[in-house]
């Protein structure tokens, strides 16, 4: 539906949005997206970011990168946030933010780590625990669109209880043709599960991904030592490094 | 001043004169690249410097450590936020490439192993602000911080610092980068808050 801009409200000020946080979902007992309306948003692609900022009574401020983990919805965008131990702004972001208060948004940022639905290549995603994120923008941009480009993802997680999103992709596997999805966990695996606890090696992303003849385009985001273990199994089993994009969450103390 | 956050501290320190605005400190080293880690062997490894004449000035590995070293003490500054104070590098000042280098040019585009580029102007890489860098920490600069030598230009978000660098082409105009062209602002300077096209 088409907007008409309402004049001399202020939606954004030195390239910064004014946006209220209108709803919060709990994903693991240390994620949580954040579901904030931001007057006159743009838009944005799957798997692009936006930088959170918090201001301080006294004016103090900090800002941080975060992944938006759906399509835009009007003026509406979902944020997902992992609390980082000790971290200056994620915990604040999860316990401190209340619905109604507003928060300062740039964005959207990143115009590499990105699904583009005219691009008619097979697409491997790639997520290592809150690296999913960027990644189910994908998948739920995917599903809004009605596009039929087959999708794969391989998620990586410590146990079944870190999953995020995880009653959507059971049903997102069910309901959208041509998305599969296979999990391997690091530390405990399920009990119907067949496969012993391990790290993401060359079997899993050769079992699970597509063959280099199909030139797909592979989306890899997680922590620095993963993505640097799955895009080196993607080189090696002859993928074309430009098909190989990657997002690195480093230990940022975020 | 935004938007106040209630009841948000925030985690203040001893003020920090050589933070620039919008960045915090970390004591790790965190990484980002667009794509996988390029393994560059360093028999095959060579570095040219073209001028906007086509004119080209190579060095093999051997070669570019046979130059005079310097080992800066630079803060470093990423466009995603983080800042590392007081890092240590060695390598060889782009000053001493340069030096007897018939150009006019103005801009710098630098190509890396892999495919990455970046832009920048040619005076920035002059009078002792840039290095090729090859070691960090007094050991051999790994692979996913841009081993086996990078661009270190500190003075500007890192992500002018290519890693895997592989040469400099100097020309009469300003040709955008990686991701100069994907939204990033062209100059870069963190004291301006430069992050982003537009800023």
């Amino acid at each position: 539906m088409a907007r008409t801009a309402i004049p001399g409200r202020l939606t954004k000020r030195a390239g910064w949005w004014v946006a209220r946080l209108v709803d919060r979902r709990e994903e693991t007992a240390t994620a949580c997206t954040l579901v904030l309306e931001v007057p006159d948003w743009p838009g944005h692609l799957p798997g692009q970011h936006v930088d959170l900022r918090l201001t301080a009574e006294d004016g103090y401020q900090a800002a941080r990168s975060y992944s938006v983990s759906a399509p835009a919805d009007g003026e509406r965008i979902e944020v997902t946030v992992q609390r980082v131990p000790d971290g200056e702004v994620s915990p604040y972001l999860i316990e401190g933010l209340s619905i109604g208060d507003q928060i300062e948004v740039k964005g959207p940022l990143g115009g590499y780590f990105v699904w583009r639905m005219t691009d008619p290549a097979p697409v491997l995603l790639v997520g290592g625990g809150s690296g999913i994120a960027p990644l189910m923008a994908m998948i739920r941009a995917r599903r809004a669109a009605g596009s039929r480009v087959p999708f794969r993802l391989i998620y990586s997680v410590r146990t079944e209880r870190d999953i995020y999103f995880a009653d959507e992709l059971r049903r997102r596997v069910r309901e959208d043709q041509g998305l599969d999805v296979a999990y391997v966990y690091t530390r405990e695996v399920p009990e119907i599960s067949p496969a012993q606890a391990h790290r993401i090696g060359v079997a899993d992303v050769n079992s699970h991904g597509w063959p280099p003849q199909l030139e797909p385009t592979n989306f890899v985001c997680g922590p620095t030592g993963f993505v640097e273990a799955v895009s080196d199994i993607l080189v090696a089993l002859g993928h074309e490094p430009r098909r190989i994009k990657t997002e690195r969450f480093g230990p940022t103390g975020a | 001043m935004g938007i106040v956050s209630p009841g948000f501290q925030g985690r203040r320190r001893p003020a920090e004169p050589n933070l620039p605005p919008g960045q915090y400190l970390t004591e790790d080293f965190p990484v980002l690249s667009a794509g996988p880690t390029p393994r560059v062997s360093l028999t095959d490894w060579e570095f040219v410097l073209s001028t906007e004449t086509g004119a080209e000035s190579r060095w093999s590995w051997d070669e570019m450590w046979a130059l005079p070293t310097e080992t800066p003490t630079v803060d470093i500054h990423c466009v995603t936020h983080w800042s590392k104070l007081g890092t240590n590098w060695r390598g060889v000042s782009v000053d001493t490439l340069l030096d007897g280098v018939d150009t006019a040019a103005d801009y710098a585009l630098v190509h890396s192993y892999g495919g990455y580029t970046t832009n920048l102007p040619l005076d920035d890489l002059r009078d002792g602000q840039a290095w090729i860098v090859h070691q960090y920490d007094g050991a051999d600069l790994p692979a996913e911080h841009g081993g086996p030598a990078r661009l270190l230009v500190p003075h500007l978000y890192f992500w002018k610092s290519a890693k895997w660098v592989r040469g400099i082409r100097l020309g009469l105009t300003d040709e955008p980068g990686f991701w100069e062209t994907a939204g990033y602002h062209d100059y870069g300077d963190p004291w301006r808050e430069q992050r982003y096209q537009g800023d």
